[in-house]
């Protein structure tokens, strides 16, 4: 079986499972967050009654993070409204943007937007939260109300995005019927180059299969080339399996994903014992392929989806309006450490944002020196506007005041996001480039879509 | 359970994402609540861009489509896990979408939902039908017809699907079929 398969068939209490069977999977955790969660409640009470409470306190995760700095105000009361659910039910894993249990989220907006706005609890982008609040654990199962759900793969676990019904389900039963997806196996071999990121390896496998080639897939990602992969890289990758219509994405496990989550569920005092899946011997792939790192360049997806790849230095044509690092698969320290790495010493030309996915990651970047000055300080005096309010911001637009949304038709916008369909950053005739955050950088110095490579070497 | 649907049909391309079926502003709607589920409705498809798509899927001011059928091409649905994509395209009343392909989150939230049919075909309509013709869609004879030329092609059946949505969603199916006790008075 694949580590898919593997992992599925522990969940269902089999033995074995195959490609295409039906099976009702145990949840290990259910996370959901300010968009998706009013709703998934709403269907809870409406389906296991008022009164009813969830099937496993510890196991439900809710992670405010969309729409929480703008004065929208049912996008406020959508924030109350997790409250209320996690006062109503003990939920110890609430991570509220506000401190007071019996508050009202209200965002200022006299205060703008690049001063930090949350309490102490607020996590951030769910995606980059729940490793860091230690909710990842290879070998479990995750369901969320999120397509990027697939992001926690990077661990080991199987984990994939289910909207607002069967997650009710979930809440009220902790289990699912899910169809054992085929699995596209990519293996990985040698080492990235300097100025290619992990966002070109799954910019260029995507643009391998199409943006639909996973469809109802899995994307195993392994070989001897992925423990040169950080975490965050890893991350990178198991995130954008959805780009290509993925149900999930998975990576083997090893000593790397052993010490990030032995930390982290230490450091947090979750759950700490978990069990891998490991390969077996007589695996079967729908499709095979090896991604050799040191052939990849820089890589972008153009406008209209995340299939359109090309390379970054083909594209000097491009001539862009601003620029976007942020998000749960491009907003990371690691992400801002080579955004900063291209951008140290110089100034941008177009309008850039900087947007870390979560608190812990502003924190790291305001405290992480370089020389003389903070990461933090080196983006900001490249002329990037820096907000601390972490979150999901304009990856997804948003409402009209949130920052960085595109609001004007014709905008050409390069980001470090995962997703470029018409209209995802704001106004539905504005323009997404998908590229990793050096390529992010060197455009954004230039004005154009640059290769990040231009850079780095001088 | 009614088994065919008639009316004017709203044609769109590839990768209809679901950005474009209710966009991200508008996901401060919360589904369960009556009216803000209504609203939905009228949002439905509104993210479309304007060049490929003139005509608006439901009028401004309306709540409603006059279209009770969307024809698509690849890939429908695509993006995110947003179940407002499916209850805004049911909220107005379209009943059933049928494209080439879907994307698999979309495709399940249909069924979960009980909001609308998803249907696959495998001739590409999307190139043979305009925003506008007059078609009938039938579950039982797995066909569309295309009035105005009165031909017909032939649809994928819905198979296990097909109860569910029938069911109006998981829950009542689950309850119908003895799979959860039924819900006090
Ligand atoms: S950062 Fe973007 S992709 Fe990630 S969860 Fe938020 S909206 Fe989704």
């Amino acid at each position: 079986m694949t580590l898919t398969e593997k992992l599925l068939a522990r969940a269902a209490g089999k033995a074995r499972v195959s490609a295409g069977d039906n099976i009702w999977v145990s949840a290990d955790v259910l996370m959901t967050h300010d968009v998706c969660g009013p709703g998934t409640i709403g269907v809870f009470k409406r389906e296991f009654g008022a009164d009813a409470k969830v099937w496993d306190r510890e196991r439900v995760v809710i992670i405010p993070d969309h729409y929480i700095f703008t004065a929208d105000s049912k996008s406020n009361r959508n924030v109350d409204a997790l409250r209320e659910f996690a006062r109503e039910q003990g939920l110890p894993y609430f991570y509220d943007v506000i401190d007071d249990p019996n508050g009202q989220w209200k965002f200022d907006a006299s205060k703008g937007l690049l001063k930090k706005q949350y309490g102490s609890n607020y996590a951030g982008v769910c995606h980059t939260a729940l490793p860091q609040k230690g909710h990842t654990r290879p070998g479990e199962v995750l369901f969320g109300t999120d397509s990027h759900t697939c992001m926690a793969g990077a661990f080991n676990q199987f984990a994939t995005g289910i909207g607002n019904t069967d997650a009710g389900f979930v809440m009220g039963t902790g289990r699912l019927l899910i169809k054992v997806p085929e699995t596209m196996h990519f293996r990985i071999e040698g080492q990235l180059q300097p100025g290619v990121m992990a966002k070109d390896i799954i910019l260029h496998c995507i643009g391998e299969i199409g943006f639909d080639g996973a469809t109802y897939r899995a994307m195993q990602f392994d070989g001897p080339g992925v423990a040169s992969l950080s975490m965050d890289d890893r991350m990178t990758v198991a995130n954008m399996a959805i780009e290509a219509g993925g149900k999930n994405g998975i990576f083997e496990f090893d000593a790397r994903t052993r010490e990030y989550v032995e930390s982290r569920t230490r450091l947090n005092g979750t759950k700490s014992t978990f069990e891998p899946v490991l390969a077996d011997a007589d695996q079967k792939f729908v499709y095979e392929t090896v991604i050799h790192l040191d052939k990849l360049e820089p890589t972008v997806a153009c406008h209209p989806d995340p299939g359109q790849r090309k390379k970054a230095r083909e594209l000097g044509h491009i001539k862009l309006d601003r620029a976007y690092v942020g998000s749960c698969t491009g907003g990371k320290t690691s992400d801002f450490v080579e955004f900063a790495r291209v951008l140290r010493g110089r100034r941008v030309t177009i309008d850039t944002f900087g947007v870390p996915a979560t608190p812990e990651i502003v924190h790291d970047l305001q405290t992480t020196r370089w020389g003389d000055k903070t990461v933090w300080q080196i983006l900001e005096d490249a002329g990037v506007r820096m907000t601390e309010n972490a979150g999901c911001a304009a990856c997804l637009g948003g409402p009209v005041d949130t920052f960085g949304r595109m609001n004007q038709p014709g905008l050409k916008c390069i980001s470090a996001t995962n997703r470029n369909f018409p209209g995802r950053m704001g106004h539905k005739e504005s323009q997404v480039f998908l590229a990793s955050p050096a390529t992010v950088a060197a455009s954004a110095l230039a004005g154009k879509i640059t290769d990040p490579r231009e850079y780095v070497s001088n | 359970m009614q088994s065919t649907f008639s009316g004017p049909v709203y044609v769109v391309g590839d990768n209809i994402d679901t950005d474009q079926i209710i966009p991200a502003q508008y996901l401060n709607l919360v589904p369960t609540i009556a009216e803000e589920y209504e609203k939905l409705g009228s949002f439905a498809l509104c993210g479309l861009p304007d060049d490929t798509n003139p005509v608006r899927f439901v009028q401004e001011g309306r709540m409603d489509t006059e279209y009770p059928i969307v024809i698509a091409g690849r890939n429908f649905g695509c993006g995110s896990s947003r179940e407002h994509a499916p209850i805004a395209m049911g909220a107005a009343e379209c009943q059933c979408v049928v494209a080439e392909s879907f994307a698999r989150i979309f495709f399940r939230n249909c069924v979960a939902t009980g909001e609308l049919y998803p249907i696959e075909c495998g001739d590409r309509l999307c190139d043979v039908f305009k925003t506008g013709d007059l078609a009938t869609v039938d579950i039982d004879a797995n066909t569309i017809r295309h009035h105005a030329t009165n031909r017909t092609y032939s649809l994928k059946p819905l198979g296990e699907v097909r109860p569910v949505v029938d069911a109006g969603g998981i829950f009542e199916y689950a309850r119908q079929t003895g799979m959860m006790p039924a819900k006090a008075a």
